[in-house]
């Protein structure tokens, strides 16, 4: 049985800046990452992997140099990663991205069942957090969002329940197998890759699959198949900020004005 | 008074031959270590060796070691008289006194019996110590004590014997022995009879204690008689801090995760130990109840080579781990302890490298398990990402500048490259030293570059925390940027990049001129180029605190020092722990990065012997010093101290 992460890899945002004249991002030269909640994703693929004897498979669609995050993947312990590159799947919206990876599922469904997939609960750079459940829905799979907890796992009876957490509230449902499920981060800690894993991924196989091996129709992949469109990506203006009062010389004081601005602000209901 | 050689003989032929073999099985175990070099520079070793083991300088500098001194020259001299006392045993003519001349075989017992006094004495002050005083707790051993009985025993035989002897008229030197003839005097008017019996009772005594001694040693903590000198002559040449460079190949394996995964050295060294509890002492881990003890690192090791190292010889796989909770294994939590200060290098008598053991088996830990405190998790993925601990975008580096021109370095058009370092690039506190450095630098004028938003982390602590394949990485990309570059000449200001670029980056065959800004500026005061007021002083006296990684690690003491003297007027106050001896804030090794959750915290042992003389200012020469006594200020909630880098008390005080 598979299980399989999907991991994206984004720019890191903490180095993003947004050109004020094309209003794109500025991606020259920043570095890219794993999406943060991807990576409790594939911990947790590995996890069953130990566990329970699962094959785990990383996927990813992305550029050619997508190739880094998946090798990150494999020093990490994946049996396979996936990367699903074309220029054809170029400037995909959440819509075209879950074709494509739900039909990468599909193909790998032919090798063996395909158990769970996992997906980030979202990403920092999209942040729609679309993708996971637009897999769902094309492979029909059990749908389980936000999950910060295994609670158990049954392969043979293909049961699984797990803890969601929510605003304010855990929430624990039960699904039948196949699922897919979105993870948060209280999920898990993430390993860190040994040495030797690291040079043996380096030299292990990223699969590759175009369009000819996924053969969809070329009007639902990329920019053809992506309904929406970027009109216009701007960073909102923040005012700038205050001190008030004297905290070290007067915090008493200080607390007072800093509770009154609040109040008066409608920050704080009194 | 002889004895049948006819018995004593097969009786020496058997002691010899078990210690022999003793020796043999022991001392093979360090062969199923690594390989190492310790030959080169022979003349260098053998002065060591002559001035460490021979004079004792080292075991001198500490309480009670005068006495060991005593003890340890007792040792080689008598080793002549018990020398002549076994051979005799066996040869009744080739007793010293048959053969030598008067004039010689006079002077010679003169000596041996005073210097048995003078054993027998530093025995009985050891015994007391031992007793009342004991070096560690724990240290009043079974062992200890049965050892210095059994010494004490052999001076008190000997004496027995030679008296009895006198008593008999049969010691032909009497005269020339003070000691064994006032106690002669005691025997007399005892029959010959008796007297014989006291001797006989002696000799045996003597020689009993002797051979027992031979072949308890290499199963003892006194097995260090036969190690210690040469494992100063087997010292570490280099400064042990910088260690060996790690290959990275598919196949290999990393750092020290088995026992034979150590050098021989490294095994020796653990034969070596006394078990002095000097490097316990002036541990800071081990002094704040964390659940380190270097001296416990090195007797793991030991039990450890002894419990694997006859399978290892035969083939076999180790069966108790290094790194473990077991008997034989170190615990994880005592590695990840470890500020790698260097104060128990500095403190062993004999040289032991406890620190370089703990960073292999960290080594091993981290790239071979990837098993580490969870706070380092982030501190690698930052470090790996974006080339500083915090995280923060490598675009914010040269920020610190603010408005200022800074130059970038250009090599020809600027002498100096500044390397800032992460912590006078991004921590809010240490920029202000970094602004205090460019002042000096403007105020003197340096022709000086920085490296601005290409400028990375040293890597200095991934290569303590063991982390070493990331490190490598990094020093790669750094010594190729300063290769591309040009540079030859830097300034720091932190100790870590300063030993890092000047120690690690050696091998990887950059030779660079690096100057912790400690004598940087010593030397532009000394050339004239800063001219100061002495209001500085205003902050009231100033105590200093020595950072490991200039001082124990690098040997620079006195710059800081001459630094304050003439910026504010009058040297520093010292704290008790100063220079060698120095006592670390807590944040080296990578310790910066971590949680200490076991024990007392190490900076406000710190903080609170800095303020004993209840200074205005701690003066510190590195940033990670600053970070931990400020912390540590804070917790002592002492309003009226504040903590300075060297490089802030010379700027407020340019005129
Ligand atoms: C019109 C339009 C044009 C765009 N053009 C571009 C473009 O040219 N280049 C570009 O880089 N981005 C482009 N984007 C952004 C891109 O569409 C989204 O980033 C992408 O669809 C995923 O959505 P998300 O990031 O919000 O993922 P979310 O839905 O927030 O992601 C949830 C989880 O789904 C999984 N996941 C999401 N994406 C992938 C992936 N690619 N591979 C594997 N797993 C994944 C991960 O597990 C992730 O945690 C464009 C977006 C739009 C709307
Ligand atoms: S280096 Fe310092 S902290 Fe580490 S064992 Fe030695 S004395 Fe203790
Ligand atoms: S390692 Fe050195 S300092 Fe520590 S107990 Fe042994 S001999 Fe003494």
């Amino acid at each position: 049985m598979y299980v399989v992460a999907c991991i994206k890899q984004v720019p890191d945002t903490t180095q993003v800046q947004i050109d004020p004249v094309t209003n794109t991002l500025v991606r020259d030269g920043i570095p890219f990452i794993v999406n943060p909640y991807d990576t409790h994703a594939l911990e947790e693929s590995l996890r069953m992997k130990a566990r329970y004897g699962f094959k785990a498979a990383a996927l990813s669609m992305g550029p050619p140099n997508t190739e880094a995050t998946l090798r990150k993947a494999l020093a990490l312990g994946v049996d396979e990663a996936i990367l699903c590159s074309d220029r054809a799947f170029g400037g995909a919206d959440t819509l075209s991205t879950s074709n494509v990876l739900a039909a990468a599922i599909r193909k790998l469904a032919q090798e063996d069942e395909v158990g769970i997939v996992f997906c980030g609960k979202q990403t920092i750079d999209g942040d729609t957090a679309q993708v996971g459940p637009g897999i769902a829905i094309r492979l029909g799979f059990s749908q389980l969002t936000l999950v910060d907890r295994i609670e158990h796992l049954d392969f043979l009876a293909k049961k699984i329940r797990v803890r969601r957490k929510l605003e304010g509230r855990y929430e624990i449902v039960e699904a039948k197998l196949p699922a897919m499920i979105t993870v948060v981060r209280e999920l898990n800690r993430p390993r860190y890759p040994t040495v030797p894993m690291r040079l043996k991924a380096a030299k292990a196989e990223v699969k590759v699959w175009d369009n000819k091996e996924l053969q969809l129709d070329p009007n639902s992949v990329g920019l053809k198949g992506s309904p929406t469109w970027v009109s216009r990506i701007f960073s909102p203006q923040r005012a700038a900020g205050e001190i008030i009062g004297d905290g070290m010389g007067d915090p008493a004081g200080t607390a007072r004005l800093l509770l009154e601005k609040l109040v008066a602000s409608d920050m704080l209901a009194v | 008074m002889q004895p049948d050689p006819v018995i004593f003989t097969p009786l020496l032929a058997a002691a010899g031959l078990i210690f022999a073999w003793s020796c043999y099985r022991r001392f093979s175990l360090v062969g199923v270590g690594a390989s190492e070099d310790r030959f080169s520079s022979l003349a260098e070793r053998l002065q060591g060796m002559f001035l460490f083991a021979f004079l004792q300088k080292r075991v001198v500098s500490r309480p009670f070691g005068i006495n060991h001194l005593f003890i340890f020259w007792s040792f080689l001299i008598l080793a002549v008289a018990n020398t002549e006392f076994l051979v005799a045993g066996v040869f009744p003519a080739a007793k010293l006194a048959r053969i030598l001349p008067a004039a010689l075989y006079q002077p010679l017992v003169f000596v041996f019996d005073i210097v048995s006094l003078c054993a027998l004495t530093a025995v009985v002050i050891a015994l007391v110590r031992r007793a009342v005083a004991p070096p560690y707790e724990g240290a009043r051993t079974g062992e200890a004590f049965g050892i210095l009985s059994m010494i004490g025993t052999l001076m008190l035989a000997y004496f027995g014997l030679h008296a009895a002897e006198i008593a008999l008229g049969a010691e032909e030197a009497a005269q020339a022995m003070p000691v064994s003839l006032a106690l002669a005097s005691l025997l007399a008017g005892q029959g010959p009879e008796t007297l014989k019996s006291v001797a006989q009772v002696s000799w045996w005594l003597h020689a009993g204690v002797l051979l027992f001694f031979l072949n308890y040693l290499p199963y003892s903590k006194h097995m260090h008689i036969l190690a210690a000198i040469p494992n100063c002559f087997f010292k570490g040449l280099d400064t042990p801090n910088t260690q060996p460079r790690e290959e990275f190949v598919e196949g290999n394996v990393y750092g020290a995760g088995s026992i034979d995964r150590f050098t021989w050295k490294d095994l020796f060294d653990s034969f070596s130990c006394t078990e002095c509890g000097r490097c316990e002492k002036s541990c800071p881990a081990a002094s704040t109840g964390k659940p380190l003890n270097p001296r416990l690192v090195m007797h793991d090791i030991k039990v450890n080579l002894l419990a694997n190292g006859g399978l290892l010889q035969r083939g076999g796989e180790p069966t108790v781990p290094v790194i473990g909770d077991a008997e034989g294994s170190i615990k994880p939590d005592a590695l990840w302890s470890c500020t790698s200060c260097g104060a128990c290098l500095a403190a062993c008598p004999v040289f032991i490298e406890q620190m370089p053991k703990i960073t292999k088996m960290r080594r091993h830990l981290v790239q071979m398990e990837a098993d580490f405190p969870e706070e380092l998790l982030n501190l690698f993925e930052n470090m790996e990402q974006r080339s500083n601990p915090w995280g923060i975008a490598p675009g914010e580096r040269g920020k610190w500048a603010g408005g200022r021109e800074v130059r970038q370095f250009e090599a020809g058009t600027t002498e100096y490259l500044y390397f800032v370092g992460c912590a006078g690039s991004f921590d809010s506190r240490s920029k202000q030293v970094t602004l205090a450095m460019t002042r000096i630098m403007e105020a003197a004028g340096v022709s000086y570059g920085i490296l601005g938003k290409e400028e990375k982390c040293c890597g200095d602590s991934l290569r303590r925390l063991g982390n070493e394949y990331l490190f490598d990485k990094m020093a790669r990309e750094n010594v190729a940027q300063f290769q591309e570059k040009g540079v030859t000449k830097v300034v720091t200001q932190c100790p870590h990049c300063f030993t890092t670029l000047k120690n690690d980056y050696r091998q990887y065959g950059l030779e660079l001129e690096v100057i912790p800004h400690a004598e940087f500026i010593e030397s532009l005061l000394a050339e004239g180029k800063l001219k100061l007021d002495h209001h500085a002083k205003k902050g009231g006296n100033i105590v200093f605190h020595d950072s490991c990684y200039l001082g124990r690690h690098n040997g620079v003491y006195e710059a800081p020092r001459a630094v304050i003297a003439q910026a504010t007027g009058s040297a520093p106050a010292e704290m008790e722990r100063n220079r060698e001896n120095s006592f670390c804030c807590g944040a080296g090794g990578g310790r910066m990065w971590m949680e200490e959750h076991l024990g007392e915290r190490i900076n406000l042992n710190r903080v609170s012997e800095a303020l004993e003389g209840n200074p205005g200012t701690i003066c510190t020469t590195c940033p990670y010093c600053m970070t931990m006594m400020e912390d540590g200020l804070k917790d002592r909630s002492n309003g009226g101290t504040t903590v300075k880098d060297i490089a802030e008390l010379v700027a407020e005080g340019l005129r």
